[in-house]
This record gives structure tokens, C-alpha cells and sequence, in this order.
């Protein structure tokens, strides 16, 4: 392998994550008010997978991202 | 007729998307391609391509030695078999999974990873030599492909029925998209998407046990309803009680079966020997790290009946209640327009998830089909370029290239060549020359095992039979070959014609008892022991009596030739193999400790279901 470390896999799920997490929180937000013909969207199944993949995502990126040493 | 078909399931597709989830789709082929293309600077010598620099933690090639097994039709097809067979199912995920795994970590990891192997049947040539090798790596190499094929048309009909895309579009699109990340990065870029698709399959399917549970009032509720919906339903919740006998349980099956059959012998073949999943932790950066890995592969492996088991339960639960709703049956008998058990996952993720949330569990099932399909690729590439081109055709093209390549070939790649050949500047860069060769044909074999998978799913598009044959054939193999390598690696007095006699005896006896049923099929009464026996159970049987056969070749022919001086199987074998000591380790950092409590979570979940 070259003597550069590339960066952790865990960065490109961190990112993935953070990117689906936003996409899908502003769809479960505007899913509140107009909510999906699908059992129990009283209940909000898209915000909150929003709010967690938001929330994951934005953790993986922070603590696996890259700094200079 | 086939416009006709085309035209029918593009009509009845179970899910409609919206642009939000068609562009979560479209983000996700992004994601992978663009791995893989960061990956490909890092990969410039074989052992980069072939075995990911053996630089992987315990947490990444454990989760992808779960994910190159977690494929989409692994999700579809249990959570369709729990709908049809109730909780039973559970056992391939238990008992048929979590001891082989822990038996890899505790036993046979340390003699893969001690002998520097590549691959497993890498192995097979160091401890039996060139033709047991061959052998192996032949028949791994063909039903890899075929099984990649395979997957994939059935990817593609699912994506038609399910989603209503083209199949040659399914085709196409997918495959190229792994022939181009594996083919860049190599194994490093196989195993970062394996763990990108773990988390996305896990995120994605998780809306369905969460929801389900809830709308089916907790798991009280749920078997409440199941007693309800279901003709003797109460059977369809127990794992063990049962088994007592043939009858008393829907899948036709008897405790023996599962233990002997699955829980050892099919199962210890799959997890122990199936290249496509050892070859992730050999990966690993330390023996330590490899025997973790597929002890955290474990105890996520106990949670997958979550997402795979517990839809099909829900679905039995919830899809039909009190005589109303929907109600699934089997491929072989449905009428047009009737739903198969093949379709409770989707449908049941029509039921719970909006758009967002659908887009990313449509992303869940196509990544499970890409980790399957590039976990296959990746492992023909390396079985491929070194244990079927580099021994076998290379050296009648080049015969002077075969010293260089048989010295790489004793222990690993590019490693042990630059070792070797140090002193010497020409060979060294012979060597380096070597490696480049093998670096490149890695890449071609890559994409021209792709190319192979696609004219596979194409014979599999018009000779539909050829999946259930193939499927067996690829059975006959891995109980044998757990026979061949268990004894290689824990009886010194196995011989190489012990070894190869055992291994092809095994093999043919299993088609054997294939072929018997398939023309005789009250032969599977005398296979199975019982009357009652039902297909699933024939599996089970064959791979049981298989394993024997092989056994007992092995050893009467063991014992009939000379044996190998211990010299020769240092790092081979028990007993004649240094194992690095733990002394330094405390005892929560031994793979031991996690390993036991493995064991000990396994022992209490059957409880809990018996």
C-alpha cells in the first residue's frame, strides 16, 4: 500500500449517512403535514429515521474525519 | 411471450418510487463507484489487490465477512421462508451459523493465517499439494461465477417484479457497477463497500421489525395473531420443542437434521472453508484481529433473524387478519396476480415506509445484492490468478516464471517474493515484474468473471431449473471440503492422497445422492431416514453422509500411504504449529473470552424460543 494512510471506511459512511439523513429528515418534515398513505404515519417513521440517520451520519463524519498529524 | 411477461410485471411492480428515492438510489451507485475509484491509487502490488494489504481491523473484516453473506436474496428469501416455515428458520442464523463461526476464530484462523495463505485453496496445496489444489480451486472457482450469474437473474427479477425496472437494465447496470469498483480497488474496495452496504442494509430494514412490531401490539401481540391467522400456528413459534419428530413441524425436518446436518456439517463447511467469506478475514492485520473478526461477525449475525426472520412473522401476523387481507403462497402454485411468499418484504415495506424512507430500503436490497455479488467476484479473482492461472497455465506459457511464482506461492504474494529475492537485484525485479502480472490479470479476471456471471444469468433466464442445480452443486462441495481441511488442519497423519481421495470421494457421493433422489425420489426416505422427510431436509442428510464418506476416505487412505515429516507441517497442522502466545493480553482483549460469550448468548436466545 502506498505510505499514505487513506482515510477510514468509516468517514465514507459518515457521509453517506449525513447526506440520506438530511435528504430524509426535510421529507419526514414535510411528510408532517402531508403524511404518506402507509400504516402508522402518525407516528412519523420518516422524520425520525431522518433525525437518526442525521444524527449517526453527523458522528461517523466528526469523529472520522480527516486531520493533519 | 416474453414482451408479454415484460409488459405484465412492469405493470404489477409492488413499489412505486418517488424522485426522492429514486435519487437516494442514484446517490448510493455514486458512492460505491467513487470508492472505488479513491481505492485505486492505493492498489499497486497483488497483495494490495488480492488481499487488501492484510491491513484490516478486526471491526471492518468481521462486518464484511457478515456482509459478503448477508446478500438481498439471503433477506428476501428467509423472510419468505419464515413466512412459510414460522421461527424455524432461525436455526440458519443460530445454530447453523454462530458455532462455525466461533470454531473459524478459535481453531482453523490461526492455521490460515500462520501459513500466510491467500486463499483457501492455497492452503489445500500447502498441506496436500498441487493436485488437491487444483481441485479445489477448479470446482470454487467454476461454482462461483455460476452462482454470481445465478444471483444475479435472480436479483434482476426481483427488481422487475418489485420495483418494475427492465431486467437487462438490472443486469447490466449492477454488474458493471462491481466489475468497476473490484476492479479498481480490489479487495479493499469489495470489503469498504461490504461494510458501506452492512450499515445500509441494517438501516434500511429496520423500519419494518420497529413498525411491525408496534401496528402487531409487541411480540406478545404478534404471537397472538399468528395463533389467530395460522392453522396450527403455535408451531410456527418454537424452536426446538418441535423437532422431536418429522411431523410435528412445518418444515419436515427432525432435531438430529439440524444439529448434525446444519448445525455441523453444513454449516462448519460454509463459515469454515467458502472462500468467498474466510477470504475477509484473512484480511485482517493480526492474528488477533482475525480471529475477532469473525467473532463480532457473531454477534451480529445473532441479531440479523431481526430484520430477516421478523418480517416473515410479521407478515403472518399482520398481512391477513381474521380471514381478511392478503395471503401469500408459494411460487409453485400461485395464479397470476397472487402474491408469493417471495413478496412479504416488500410488501411489508409498501405498508410502513414513505418516500425517503422506501428509497432507502429499495438502496438496502440492492446493496445486499452488490455485497453478495462482489464478495463471489472478488474471491474468483484471487482463486483465479493464484491457484488456477499462476500453477497451472501460466507456467506452460513462461516456464521460467515458475520458480519466482512458486516461492510467492509458499507463502504470500508479494510479501514473501520481496523477502526472498532481496538480495538480487534482478530478481527483484523479476519479482516486481511477476507481481505486476498478476496485479493486472487480478483486474482482468475481475471483469471477465463479471462477464461470465452475466452470460450465467442469461443460460439462467431461459433454463430455470439450472438455478436448483447449481445451487446443489455448489452444496456437494463445501461439506467434503470442511472434511479435507478439518482433518489437514488437526490430524498429522492425513497424507496428500488421503486428502485428495477424501475430497473427490465426498463430492461424487453427494452427487451421487443428488442424482438418486432426483430420479428415485423415494430414495430421499432412505437418505433422510424417515418417510416424513421433507426436501429441505435431503440438504441436511447429504451433506451429513458426504462429510462421512470423505472422513473415512481420508483416513483408510491416509493410512495406506507414507506420511509427511512433521518438518514439512510446521504452520499446518495442530501440534506441529507454534501458536503466538496472549500472555500479554487481558483476558476481555482474548478472542477466547468474546468467543464463550458468543456461545453463552447463542445457548440463552434458543431458550428463550424453544
Amino acid at each position: 500500500m502506498s505510505e499514505k494512510q487513506p482515510l477510514p471506511i468509516w468517514f465514507f459512511i459518515g457521509l453517506l449517512l449525513l447526506l440520506y439523513g438530511i435528504l430524509i429528515l426535510i421529507a419526514g418534515i414535510v411528510q408532517i403535514a402531508h403524511p404518506p398513505a402507509t400504516v402508522l404515519a402518525r407516528l412519523h417513521p420518516t422524520f425520525w429515521g431522518g433525525v437518526v440517520l442525521t444524527v449517526l451520519g453527523g458522528s461517523y463524519v466528526w469523529i472520522f474525519r480527516p486531520r493533519r498529524s | 411471450m416474453h414482451v408479454a411477461l415484460v409488459a405484465f410485471l412492469a405493470n404489477s411492480s409492488l413499489i412505486k418510487m418517488s424522485g426522492l428515492d429514486i435519487a437516494i438510489v442514484v446517490i448510493y451507485f455514486a458512492a460505491v463507484l467513487v470508492i472505488g475509484w479513491y481505492l485505486k491509487g492505493r492498489t499497486s502490488t497483488g497483495e494490495d489487490f488480492f488481499l487488501a494489504g492484510r491491513e484490516m481491523t478486526a471491526w471492518v473484516a468481521g462486518l464484511s465477512f457478515l456482509a459478503a453473506n448477508l446478500g438481498a436474496l439471503e433477506l428476501m428469501g428467509w423472510a419468505a421462508s419464515a413466512y412459510e416455515y414460522g421461527i424455524l428458520a432461525t436455526h440458519w442464523y443460530w445454530i447453523g451459523a454462530i458455532p462455525a463461526m466461533i470454531f473459524l476464530a478459535l481453531v482453523m484462523m490461526p492455521f490460515y493465517y500462520i501459513s500466510r495463505t491467500h486463499s483457501v485453496p492455497g492452503y489445500l496445496h500447502l498441506r496436500y499439494g498441487e493436485p488437491t489444489r487444483a481441485l479445489g480451486a477448479i470446482c470454487f472457482g467454476f461454482m462461483t461465477v455460476l452462482m454470481s450469474g445465478i444471483n444475479m437473474f435472480a436479483m434482476a427479477v426481483v427488481m422487475k417484479v418489485v420495483l418494475g425496472w427492465n431486467l437487462h437494465f438490472s443486469i447490466w447496470v449492477s454488474s458493471i457497477t462491481v466489475a468497476i469498483y473490484v476492479a479498481l480497488g480490489g479487495l479493499t474496495s469489495a470489503i469498504f463497500n461490504e461494510v458501506l452496504q452492512f450499515f445500509l442494509i441494517w438501516l434500511g430494514a429496520l423500519v419494518i421489525p420497529i413498525l411491525g412490531l408496534k401496528e402487531a401490539g409487541g411480540w406478545s401481540g404478534l404471537k397472538a395473531r399468528i395463533i389467530a391467522n395460522v392453522t396450527h400456528g403455535a408451531t410456527y413459534l418454537h424452536m426446538w420443542s418441535t423437532l422431536g419428530s418429522f411431523r410435528d413441524n412445518p418444515m419436515g425436518i427432525s432435531w438430529f437434521g439440524i444439529v448434525f446436518g446444519l448445525g455441523f456439517v453444513i454449516s462448519f463447511g460454509y463459515w469454515t472453508t467458502d472462500f468467498l467469506v474466510v477470504q475477509r478475514v484473512i484480511t485482517a492485520k493480526d492474528l488477533r484481529s482475525a480471529q475477532m473478526a469473525p467473532i463480532i461477525g457473531a454477534f451480529f449475525k445473532m441479531a440479523v433473524p431481526l430484520i430477516v426472520i421478523m418480517p416473515g412473522l410479521i407478515g403472518l401476523g399482520v398481512l391477513s387478519h381474521n380471514g381478511h387481507g392478503i395471503h401469500l403462497v408459494s411460487a409453485a402454485t400461485a395464479k397470476p396476480g397472487q402474491y408469493t411468499y417471495n413478496d412479504v418484504l416488500p410488501l411489508l415495506l409498501v405498508r410502513y415506509a414513505g418516500p425517503g424512507l422506501l428509497g432507502l430500503g429499495v438502496t438496502a436490497l440492492i446493496a445486499g445484492f452488490m455485497s453478495g455479488m462482489a464478495g463471489n467476484v472478488s474471491a474468483f479473482a484471487t482463486v483465479w490468478t493464484y491457484d488456477i492461472y499462476r500453477p497451472l497455465i501460466r507456467p506452460l506459457f513462461r516456464p521460467e516464471a515458475q520458480p519466482a511464482a512458486a516461492g510467492a506461492s509458499a507463502g504470500a504474494g508479494s510479501a514473501r517474493t520481496s523477502a526472498v529475492s532481496a538480495h538480487d537485484g534482478d530478481e527483484v525485479a523479476a519479482a516486481s515484474s511477476e507481481d505486476k502480472h498478476y496485479l493486472k490479470m487480478g483486474r482482468w479476471s475481475t471483469i471477465v468473471g463479471v462477464l461470465i456471471s452475466i452470460g450465467t444469468a442469461y443460460i439462467a433466464m431461459h433454463f430455470s431449473s439450472i438455478m436448483d442445480y447449481v445451487q446443489a452443486l455448489f452444496s456437494f462441495f463445501v461439506a467434503p471440503l470442511f472434511g479435507t481441511i478439518v482433518l489437514g488442519m488437526l490430524w498429522k497423519r492425513a497424507t496428500p492422497a488421503g486428502g485428495f481421495w477424501g475430497l473427490l470421494t465426498g463430492t461424487l457421493s453427494s452427487i451421487g445422492m443428488f442424482l438418486w433422489v432426483k430420479f428415485q425420489p423415494s430414495a430421499l426416505s432412505i437418505i433422510a431416514l424417515s418417510h416424513y422427510a421433507k426436501p429441505m431436509a435431503q440438504d441436511m442428510y447429504q451433506a451429513l453422509w458426504s462429510w462421512c464418506i470423505c472422513v473415512a476416505v481420508t483416513i483408510l487412505v491416509s493410512y495406506a500411504t507414507a506420511p509427511l515429516p512433521e518438518a514439512r507441517l510446521q504452520g499446518l497442522v495442530y501440534g506441529c504449529t507454534e501458536m503466538p502466545s496472549q500472555e500479554g493480553l487481558r483476558w476481555y482483549q482474548k478472542p477466547f473470552f468474546w468467543g464463550m460469550l458468543a456461545i453463552v448468548l447463542l445457548v440463552i436466545l434458543n431458550i428463550m424460543f424453544w
